[in-house]
Order: structure tokens, then sequence, then C-alpha cells
């Protein structure tokens, strides 16, 4: 039993922490997206936060101004998203992958003409980085016998982030199913027209969707270069915008699947990093881990394709709205 | 509704004062950066078309952009956005090498290189073919499977090339050499030492074929209708379903010029992200050349020329990386792109009084 906890545990824990980006850009992808405006660009909005947070948590030595640059310059990005999105009615695929590039080019051209040590920011001070929280009352809980180390182990001292993210899923959950606002941002999504015609702007509603997934995509961002991490390196985010996106596709575009399929991909990630150069019994080839890497993507593309189950979009998703005249 | 723009005017005009706005938000970035920006185009200028070889190298990028630009475009004239032309190319450059390490032993390099070629046409079609079937009998909307599919076929090469293709012996995950009996793809007589090579002439048939196949034939024109107006086709008896899982094809057989270019052009052997993320430049590409194929050459040649100079660039500036070129071509995406419509309305304003 012991030996089985000295297992399970730390490969729980990593799944925790794997998933707290994902869960934060998959929850900005909701709003995003049930506001009806395509978001792509997860990917570049995560980015530009991670390369904000770790220059400024370096120059400064703190890292909550560091949290406070993400969300500056994730936002940033947002709004340029809405303006081309919901003012200009450009569309919004192409404003998201000319998000990804641009931030790609930003952060790499940035850092290395700013900090001088080819694209990566100095190593953060531990004030510039988010430290591991002690869970209240630690002592006695792991007192009880087998569960008491399994929750201290799994849910015990994390990063300020990742809890962030769990108390996030409900509030998300809370926000769009029951208030006002967020059954009009549901409706964006859906039927604008229903919208419009009962006296709401639909312009206004989609930007609070997109601007909320730029503040959570900066916190994303951050976590991943100064509670993951402890400095920024160039394209740090490694395409984890767009399982995350994957990740919202799987839960149907709602923020308690959203909490299982980043969960589930945290766990993989978690599981496929502890097979690496593993042998499969029986066959003496390594494990292919990057089967368990590509796995995501594949399910993603089987529940859209629909063999098993189906995937719903919010169903104004990706069309500008025209006010009828 | 403002009124329609004069033909020259949306084809020449405002993609060249969208490439302006590019370059001048490209210049803040550059300041920014603590670098001048009249020294960096300087440099960009002399570092893409200030010799023979710059010009080589100019060219022998741009042919990566041409067919990512041309495979982007196609799909595009069917209302299909294909992100997966990184993935396809990628699949592509796995046709050659099958083709090539099966057979280069048995046969002739001129009977091996035209099969190689259809091979690797083979597999980006088939990696293209796929999501396309999906869109058009499944409904998975093509953005997302294609990005998917990026993902997939990156999974997959790792996934060969350490463990299945890679030479034993060699920590490097690649292939051997392949030994096709030739150097690499002829180079024509281009002066200078550069990689241009044949499939340069390549990228300007595949255009020409792009232009007769899209705007010649029937086939093309129900593509178009396809694209325009799903509705419009439905009625005329088009088979929408059978032209976005064709065009898809089309698409990543295109993609697969890429391979080409690099594997059989340079390399000789497959390689590890030998794409380098042309795929993605491809939407620049083609966004910038309105989805025709004389757009997107000349478009490829300005992407070719920035690819090569900004590698001069970072040489000339060491403090300004060549992914101030991967600014450039963001800011060129968003403004001709996503903020199309933003000097659209007062140009025509302007036009209008004049």
């Amino acid at each position: 039993m012991e030996a089985a906890l000295d297992l399970i545990v730390p490969i729980l824990a990593a799944t925790l922490r794997v998933a707290t980006p994902l869960i934060l850009a998959a929850l900005a992808g909701l709003f995003a997206e049930r506001s009806g405006v395509v978001d792509v660009g997860l990917e570049g909005k995560m980015l530009a936060g991670a390369f904000a947070a770790a220059a400024t948590a370096a120059v400064t030595g703190d890292v909550w101004l560091g949290l406070g640059a993400a969300i500056l310059a994730s936002s940033a990005l947002a709004l340029l998203h809405a303006f081309a999105c919901v003012t200009l009615r450009g569309s919004q695929v192409v404003s998201g992958m000319a998000i990804n590039v641009l931030a790609a080019g930003l952060t790499a051209t940035l850092a290395l003409a700013w900090f001088r040590q080819g694209g990566q920011t100095p190593a953060l001070p531990p004030d510039g980085r988010f430290q591991p929280i002690a869970l209240p009352g630690a002592q006695w809980i792991a007192e009880v016998p087998l569960l008491g180390r399994l929750v201290v182990g799994v849910l015990g001292g994390h990063t300020a982030p990742v809890y962030l993210a769990l108390l996030l899923v409900p509030l998300a959950a809370f926000v769009l199913w029951r208030t006002r606002f967020g059954l009009r941002l549901r409706a964006c999504g859906e039927a604008p027209g229903a919208v419009d015609a009962a006296g709401v702007s639909v312009a206004k509603l989609r930007y609070a969707g997109v601007m909320i997934a730029g503040l959570l995509c900066g916190t994303a961002g951050a976590t991943i270069s100064t509670a993951q991490g402890a400095a920024f390196s160039t394209d740090m985010t490694a395409g984890r915008g767009f399982i995350a996106l994957a990740a919202l596709i799987l839960a149907n575009w709602k923020p308690w699947p959203v909490l299982w399929t980043c969960l589930l991909f945290g766990l993989l990630d978690a599981v496929a990093i502890r097979l690496q150069g593993v042998p499969v019994p029986g066959l003496g080839v390594p494990f292919p881990v990057q089967a368990v890497q590509a796995l995501p993507y594949i399910l993603t593309v089987i529940l859209l394709a629909g063999f098993v189950g189906r995937a719903v979009a919010p169903r104004a998703v990706g069309i500008p709205y025209v006010k009828e005249r | 509704m403002t009124r329609p723009l004069p033909r020259w005017a949306e084809l020449a005009l405002l993609p060249l004062l969208n490439l302006v706005l590019a370059m001048a938000v490209s210049a803040l970035v550059v300041l920014a950066a603590g670098q001048s920006p009249t020294a960096a185009l300087h440099a960009l200028a002399i570092g893409s078309f200030g010799s023979w070889d710059a010009i080589g190298f100019t060219l022998f990028y741009a042919t990566n952009m041409a067919f990512a630009g041309l495979a982007v475009a196609i799909a595009f004239k069917a209302g299909l956005f294909n992100i997966g032309v990184e993935g396809q190319a990628a699949m592509a450059g796995l046709g050659i090498a099958l083709v090539c390490l099966g057979l280069d032993a048995s046969l002739p390099a001129l009977l091996l290189l035209p099969l190689a070629i259809l091979g690797s046409a083979a597999f980006g079609a088939a990696w293209g073919y796929v999501p396309g079937w999906l869109q058009a009998r499944r409904g998975s909307h093509v953005v997302i499977t294609t990005i998917m599919f990026n993902f997939i076929a990156a999974s997959l090469m790792v996934y060969l090339l350490v463990n299945v293709l890679i030479q034993p012996g060699q920590m490097a995950p690649e292939t051997r050499r392949f030994a096709t009996g030739l150097a690499a793809l002829s180079s024509f007589g281009f002066p200078g030492r550069s990689p241009a090579n044949v499939t340069l002439i390549l990228a300007l048939l595949a255009a020409f074929v792009v232009w007769v196949l899209v705007w010649r034939t029937p086939w093309g024109y129900g593509l178009r209708v396809v694209g325009s107006n799903p509705e419009a086709a439905r009625y005329a008896g088009i088979d929408e379903g059978r032209r976005i899982i064709v065009v898809m094809a089309i698409s990543g057989a295109l993609a697969a010029g890429i391979a080409v270019n690099e594997i059989l052009g340079v390399h000789q052997k497959l390689i590890l992200n030998f794409t380098g993320g042309a795929g993605f430049t491809g939407i620049a590409v083609a966004l910038m050349g309105r989805n025709h194929p004389v757009g997107v050459l000349l478009a490829a040649l300005l992407f070719g020329a920035l690819a090569q100079g900004g590698s001069e660039l970072a040489f000339e500036m060491p403090d300004l990386p060549r992914d101030m070129v991967v600014v450039v071509q963001g800011l060129i995406i968003l403004f001709t792109g996503a903020l199309g419509a933003l000097l659209r309305a007062p140009l025509a304003r302007v036009m209008a009084r004049g």
C-alpha cells in the first residue's frame, strides 16, 4: 500500500501542476467562444503573458507585479482580437493565428534585445516566483491513515495559481449559468439576434468575453514562467494553448467538464514523462511516449467527427454579428 | 455598406498600404528593442538581394513560401482555412524518405526522384484528405482538425525518427543520407552557392496549374461557388462535399512542395522540423497575395526575402534575432487579414471624393 502511494502521489501532484495552465487557458477559451468569438490565439496570449511575467518579475523581483504585467500584455492582445473580430468583423481564425505568430516573434525578439541571454530572461529570485503554499492543518490531516497522506501529498504544497485555477472552475460555472451576465453571454454565442432584439449590446458582451479570456490567458502564462518555471525561454508555452483548445472542445464548452479534460491531459503528460525510455514489457522496444502526447489531439478529432459522443459548439461561434436593418 | 473599391485599389493599393502599416509597426518594435529601424531595413535589403548568393537563398525560401501560399490559397477558394500545411509538409517529407530509403539502392536517380516527388505529394494529400473528409462528411470544423493534425504529425515524426528511421549508431534523430546518385536536385545553373534548385520551377508550374484549375475549368468554377456562396452551390447541384475533400487533398499535395524543396533540394535526408514554420507563413502569403497565384508568387518572393534577410539581419545586428521577421509576418497577417477592413472604408471614402 505504501509502495503504491509512493508511485501515485507524485503522479497526481504533477497532474494538478501540469493541468493548471491548461485549466486557466481552457476557461479563457470558454468565455470567448461562449460569447461567439473563436479563440485560436490562446497560445499567443499565454506566451505573451509568460514573457511579461518573467521579464517584470526579473526586473522588480516581485511575482505579483509579474502577474499584473502578464495580464496587461495578454489583455492587450485580447483587445486587438476583439477589435478585429467584433468591431471590424474580420476573420476570427485569422486574427487568432496572427496573434500567435505575433506573440512568438515579439517575445523572442524583446527577450533577446532586453536581456541579451539568448532569448531567455534571467533566472528569477525566490520572491520573483510563486512559492509552494503549505496546506493549512497539513500535519493533522497527514495523521489520517492512507487518505491523509494522499490528500496532503496531492493537494498540499502547490503554488497560488494551482488553487486559483481550481477555484475559478466553480466561479466560471456560476457566472456563466447562474447570472444574468452569463445568460446573455451564452446567448451571444447561440443567438446574437435575440440578444440584440432584447436591447442588449452584442458587441459589448463579446468584448467582455474576449477580455475575460485575455485576463485568464495572462494568468496561465504567468503560471508557466513564474510558478512552473523560473524564467522565460523562447516558445515556452509549447502548444499548451492548443491542448487547452482541445480540452475545451472535449469538454463540450462547459466549465466542469473543462476541469476533468484538463486533469486528464495533465495526467497523460505526467505519466508520459515517467514512461520516457521505459521498455514495453514483453516487446523490449521503448514505450511510444509520443503516442501518449498525441492522444489529446487524436481524442479531439475522434470526438469532433462524432464517432464517440458529439461536440456541439456554440451555434453562432465564429460568425461576426451584423445588426439587421 | 461603403462602395466597393476599384479593382486595382483592392488588388494592389490596399495590400501595399497594409504592408506599409505592418512595416511601420515593425519599425516601432525595432525601436523598442533599442535598435535602428533604418539600419535593420538596410541589413534586410542587402541580406536578401545584395549578392547572387543572397538572391539564390531568397529564391530558395520563396519556393517554400510559394507552395505554402498556394496550398492555403486554393483551400481558401473553397472557403476552407487550411492551417495544416505545416503537418502536411512534414508528412510529405516522410513520403520522400520512405521512397528513397526503400528504393535508392535499386533505382537510377532519373526514376527515383520523380517517384519520391510523387510519394511526397501522395503523403501530403492524404494528410489533407482526412480533415477534408471529416469536414465534408462528419461536419468537424477543418480549422480545428488541421490544427490537431499538425500536432499528430509532429508526434508521429518524432516517434519515427527517434525509434524507427534513425540511422543506427547515430544520436541525432535523422535518417541516413539518401543514395540518389545526385548531390541534390539540380541547381539549374543558378549563379553563386545557394540551395536554389529546380523545385523553384516546379513552384512556378504549380502556380500556373492552380490558376488553370481554379479559374479556367468547370471544376474550379464549382469550387469558387462553394467558397463564395455554398447555398447557391447546393442549389446548382454542385457536390459540395466532394469539392471540399478533393481541394483539401490538392492543398496537401501542394504543401508537399516544401518537403521536396528542403529534403530533395538540400538535406538529402529526413530531419526533424525541416519545415521551419513555412506552413504558417503560407497563411500570410495567401492573405497578402489575395489567394491568386500571381499574388501568391509575388508575396512568396517578399516573404522569401524576409526569411533570408532575417538570418543576415541576425548576423549584422546580434541583438536583433531572426524572430524579428516573425513579428513582421504576424503583423502582415494581422493587417491584411484580420484588420483588413481597417483601411478599406477610409480608402473608399477618399477615392470616392477624389
